[in-house]
């Protein structure tokens, strides 16, 4: 790890100014960046540590109806929050099938949106990344590319957005409270992280020196509640990286649906929000053949970037499935266990 | 740049200087403060060798920072026991050979006192196993581990239950 000076602002305001200094960096709980130190990969010569900025840990609800959630707020205590967990349950199971127990106890809303890609040759800082040095070439396009994404890649990166908890705040249209020198300002998460392009370094809207305040959900989010799941499929049950996962959430009335919304990840260099899938599901009868067709289009566009082709077969059946179990109801328990193909409740069959 | 803090480690209040704020809570207990209890697995969040309480909580002490956390309270595998009489977690380790080599043994405990305190899994086998994924033990201990952390939660339980 290199050195850095370390200092630690005691308001929103102060942390801002510190951040825009060239060479800082946000320290939230540092499960992310501190990890990426040790390995050389972030190289910050200044730590703006903003773990006890006060005002930013609460979970408050919103006189319309909507949730907002600071952007210190633990990712356990958010999923654990019984309020929480009960109108927004699949975002509780997201945090949940994320990392560990240890981890999610301090990892931050706001560190969490912007935890960095998994690609092992973004971590080897012997291998070429465009990610971490424009213009060095991607190794992961003639390499080990099993797990790299298959929706909205690029010759210049083809890596996967590895956060759980942004794929249910995607679907949910959830909006990131941006704080900056010149002031506050709102962006759909959906639009919060950027595709690779030709900037794969570019990884999101925030300008130096701007920090996550808060993360709101609609009531209309909450409308959701009754037929809402994530599911996530890795290569061991627990403590593992999706390979694929799935936010699916309908709101049913008279057999028919009404709306839905679908999102994914582990495919993409952001949480993928399928539209189209969407449109066909609302008014359509819960079902095989609804969720296949909606499956079906929200794939319509993927390509594999490699060894991964498997994973739009994998993707379409991890949202037909998905679309099943919100189909078939919450779980009574909450919040409901992790997210695995592997976890009892909410079974395929009943 | 001088830099102090102030930790309570198992119910000891120590002031410490650090001469530098890239040290870890790990590296603080283990190098400097001589608690090698808590074990070094990856240094990296992937293992939970390193677990320890922070202000009850358990987390990974190789991803936090040591400065960030001025004027925690600090509870390691060292501050489990009363004098003489094993924690019960620690005892139903022993029972229940929930350990080979030992190495991943703090961490484990540690990580089931704080699934007991979270109060989340209960005895439900599936429950305590995904509540303690984040301890890796590489010897397999597995098995054992669930039933020793079963039977640590029913004791507690019951015990709270007595005094209640
Ligand atoms: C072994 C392991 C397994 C994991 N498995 C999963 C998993 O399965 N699923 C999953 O989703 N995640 C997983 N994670 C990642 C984990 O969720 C993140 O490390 C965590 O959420 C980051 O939060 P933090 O508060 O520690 O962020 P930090 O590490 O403190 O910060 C991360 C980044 O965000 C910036 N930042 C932090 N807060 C703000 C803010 N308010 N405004 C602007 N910038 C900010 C920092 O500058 C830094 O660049 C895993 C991590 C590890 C180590
Ligand atoms: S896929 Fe992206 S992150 Fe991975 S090596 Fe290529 S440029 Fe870097
Ligand atoms: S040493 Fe901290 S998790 Fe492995
Ligand atoms: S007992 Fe050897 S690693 Fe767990």
């Amino acid at each position: 790890m290199n050195r850095f000076d370390y200092v630690r602002p005691s308001s929103v305001s102060e942390a801002v100014a510190a951040g825009a200094e060239p060479g800082s960096a946000f320290l939230a709980a540092g499960t992310n960046l501190l990890d990426l130190m040790k390995g050389g990969i972030a190289r910050p010569t200044r730590l703006v540590d903003v773990g006890r900025i006060p005002g930013l840990d609460a979970i408050e609800t919103l006189p319309d109806g909507g949730v907002r959630i600071g952007a210190l707020v633990r990712n356990a205590d958010l999923a654990y929050h019984q309020e929480f967990a009960r109108r927004f349950p699949m975002v509780a199971e997201a945090l949940l099938s994320g990392a560990s127990a240890q981890l999610r106890n301090a990892a931050t809303t706001g560190g969490n949106l912007l935890q960095r890609t998994r690609c092992p040759y973004f971590y080897d800082t012997a291998s070429a990344c465009n990610k971490r040095e424009p213009g060095a070439g991607c190794d992961a396009l003639a390499g080990e590319n099993r797990q790299h994404a298959v929706l909205g890649w690029s010759e210049a990166c083809i890596a996967t957005n590895p956060s759980d908890f942004a794929v249910p705040l995607a679907a949910l249209d959830a909006v990131v409270e941006i704080e900056g020198r010149g002031g506050r300002r709102e962006v759909p998460l959906t639009d919060f992280h950027r595709l690779p392009g030709d900037t794969p370094q570019i990884e999101t809207v925030l300008a130096p020196g701007e920090l996550i305040v808060a993360v709101r959900l609609s009531a209309d989010a909450a409308a959701f509640a009754g037929h809402a799941r994530y599911l996530k499929v890795r290569e061991r049950t627990s403590y593992a990286f999706a390979v694929v996962s799935a936010a699916a959430a309908l709101r049913i009335a008279d057999g028919r649906i009404e709306a839905a919304r679908l999102a994914l990840g582990g495919v993409a260099l952001k949480p993928w929000r399928a539209r189209e899938a969407e449109a066909a599901l609302a008014g359509a009868s819960p079902g095989f053949e609804s969720f296949q067709e909606a499956a079906a289009l929200a794939l319509a566009e993927a390509r594999p970037s490699g060894d991964n082709a498997y994973k739009i077969e994998l993707a379409r059946r991890v949202i037909a499935r998905a679309l099943t179990l919100a189909a078939a109801g919450t779980p009574e328990r909450l919040p409901a266990l992790p997210g695995s193909p592997f976890a009892s409740g909410g079974s395929l069959h009943d | 740049m001088p830099l102090s803090i102030t930790l309570t480690i198992n119910g000891e209040p120590r002031r410490i200087d650090l001469d530098d704020p890239r040290v870890t809570l790990l590296d603080l207990l283990r190098e400097r403060l001589d608690l090698t209890g808590t074990k070094k697995g990856c240094d990296r969040g992937q293992c939970g060798a390193c677990t320890i309480l922070v202000d009850g909580r358990r987390i990974n002490s190789c991803l936090a920072l040591a400065i960030s956390h001025d004027g925690a309270e600090i509870l390691t595998i060292e501050g489990l026991a009363r004098g003489d009489a094993l924690h019960p977690v620690q005892q139903a380790f022993i029972a229940h050979d929930a350990l080979q080599c030992g190495y991943c043994t703090p961490g484990q405990i540690m990580s089931a006192v704080g699934l007991i305190g979270e109060g989340q899994a209960g005895d439900d086998p599936e429950r305590v196993r995904e509540g303690m994924s984040g301890n890796l033990c590489r010897c397999g201990a597995y098995a054992g581990i669930t039933e020793a952390v079963i039977e640590a939660q029913r004791a507690l339980t019951s015990d709270a239950e007595k005094a209640a």
